[in-house]
């Protein structure tokens, strides 16, 4: 094994660790999610009465919207994970060491890719629990599986550069709100299209969550949409890239090699 | 024993440290606001679902939600106070010093009144501009915000048990998680007669249900369920208030 390759596998096998081991971090992102749709199903089942509803199912509907949310919590899982680790010194240990800062992010994203995997598999089959058909097949649950991951690995990427940045657990904590406003400020709950308020169309319209949602929802209700899930894979792979530039330059400003 | 200076400086206290620190001020302010957003304007177009028949409209519909969960979630907020002050020793110095404990909870509960009170001010006004209707009377107006209210003081004495009993932040999920639960096993987004399955079961014996229901008739001006609503509540504040106290006693028990 390479010198590099060495660290990115000590640093995620430590990532994973960390993360296996606290049922606070690994549990609320499997559960929360899913309770939070299925009483919004519960909730606004009679939506799917409403001429041009995509689905007679709001649970079908509802499904894609746990894959992005569980993404959220990679966000915070990540951020305060590194910031805990800058908090501690540890950072500031490996400094002293020869591991290469793109290894460090690699690394660190680990245990978010591997807790991605874990989530989007629970909700998948959750999904076929409750009696939703995944109108792409078995080759559409791959896709939806590789997708997940890489909006796992792109938010976790995010909540990297929000650690670097901050260098602070609780500032991490406390951008969560900021980062659901994304949330609810997007199509999960309605398709834009039967958006009557034009202001909150606009806002789902420029809001990126919203493609992220129409992809896994098209997998799930129309099957095979090559423009949703063109935008939804271009758009995590642009957040993505950009995050992981943003967090290795907040990483070179934060590491004082001598 | 005189209750009324500790709780005066309990509230004076904990009301100092929430507007003066914007990190614990803007959470319990932009929360319902940015609910009553995303509901109000990104769900508008259940109304036209056969069956919702409230009359001053959908803004208004989740006004009244908006504002029961703010309620709630303002007590809870200040039970996260609580809870700080204990991780911090103060609570322990408050303990020693008070002639009279019990003016300790009825000053955090004074506190998270005055606290709600201005969410619901931001809150009603930002509603008012998005197209609130109000077409009850001042009665019916002054009945949904006291209830609002009580259902305040309810989440206060709830989360200040949990607080007193737990002693660390890290309480804070099993402060919000039943009350978020509790809420939104309610009919949020359709009246109860549009629910349907085990989401109506569970929102035909949950007493905020009668409470969210019995603040959009006073809206609406067109009361329904409102002293079965005002009954649940009471009883749960009653409930509520023995739960906080029982914390309290195990705290000066701890030591």
């Amino acid at each position: 094994m390479s010198n590099s390759a060495a660290q990115i596998w000590a640093l995620a096998l430590r990532s994973v660790m960390r993360t296996a081991r606290q049922p606070a971090s690994a549990i609320p992102p499997l559960l929360f999610p899913v309770m939070l749709m299925a009483v919004n199903a519960a909730g606004l089942d009679s939506s799917t009465k409403l001429p041009g509803f995509p689905t007679d199912s709001f649970l079908a509907f509802a499904l894609a919207v746990p894959f992005i949310q569980g993404a959220l919590f990679s966000t915070m899982n990540a951020g305060t994970d590194l910031a805990r680790d800058i908090q501690t010194g540890f950072l500031n240990r490996l400094s002293l060491t020869s591991m290469r800062g793109w290894a460090l992010i690699a690394g660190q994203l680990g245990g978010i890719v591997v807790l991605g995997l874990v989530q989007a598999l629970f909700y998948i089959v959750v999904g076929l629990a409750v009696g939703v058909d995944f109108a792409s097949g078995v080759l559409g649950i791959l896709t939806l599986l590789v997708f997940a991951v890489l909006v796992s690995l792109s938010f976790g990427a995010f909540g990297l550069y929000l650690a670097l940045r901050t260098g602070s657990g609780e500032a991490i904590q406390g951008l969560f709100p900021l980062l659901f406003v994304f949330l609810f400020l997007s199509s999960m709950n309605a398709p834009r299209n039967l958006m009557e308020i034009d202001w909150f169309r606009a806002i789902a319209t420029a809001n990126p969550v919203s493609y992220l949602i129409e992809a896994v929802r098209s997998l799930i209700i129309t099957g095979w949409d090559g423009k949703a899930l063109a935008l939804g894979f271009l758009l995590t792979l642009a957040i993505g890239l950009g995050a992981i530039l943003l967090a290795s330059a907040a990483l070179s400003e934060r590491l004082a090699r001598t | 024993m005189r209750i009324w200076p500790v709780a005066s400086g309990v509230a004076w206290r904990t009301l100092k440290n929430v507007f003066t620190n914007p990190s614990i001020l803007f959470p319990s302010l932009a929360f319902p606001l940015f609910f009553f957003t995303a509901f109000a304007g990104g769900l508008s177009q259940v109304a036209r679902v056969p069956g919702f028949d409230f009359e001053p409209g959908y803004t208004s519909f989740q006004f009244c939600f908006v504002l029961v969960q703010s309620a709630a979630f303002g007590g809870v907020f200040t039970g996260f106070g609580i809870a700080r002050d204990f991780e911090s020793g103060f609570a322990r110095r408050l303990l020693l010093a008070a002639p009279n404990r019990t003016g300790i909870v009825l000053g955090y509960a004074l506190s998270a009144i005055v606290r709600w009170a201005f969410t619901a001010t931001v809150l009603t006004v930002v509603a008012l501009i998005a197209g609130l209707n109000v077409f009850g009377g001042p009665f019916d107006v002054f009945g949904l915000y006291l209830l609002a209210l009580l259902v305040n003081v309810c989440g206060l004495l709830w989360a200040c048990g949990v607080a007193m009993r737990l002693r660390t932040m890290q309480a804070g999920p099993l402060m919000q998680m039943p009350v978020f639960l509790t809420l939104f096993f309610a009919p949020v987004y359709v009246p109860l007669g549009l629910l349907t399955g085990w989401i109506e079961a569970l929102a035909t014996v949950n007493p905020i249900t009668y409470v969210l229901e019995a603040v959009r008739s006073m809206l609406a001006g067109d009361e329904a369920h409102v002293a079965l609503a005002f009954g649940l509540v009471l009883g749960m504040m009653v409930l509520f208030a023995a739960w906080s106290v029982r914390g309290l006693r195990k705290a000066e028990a701890a030591g």
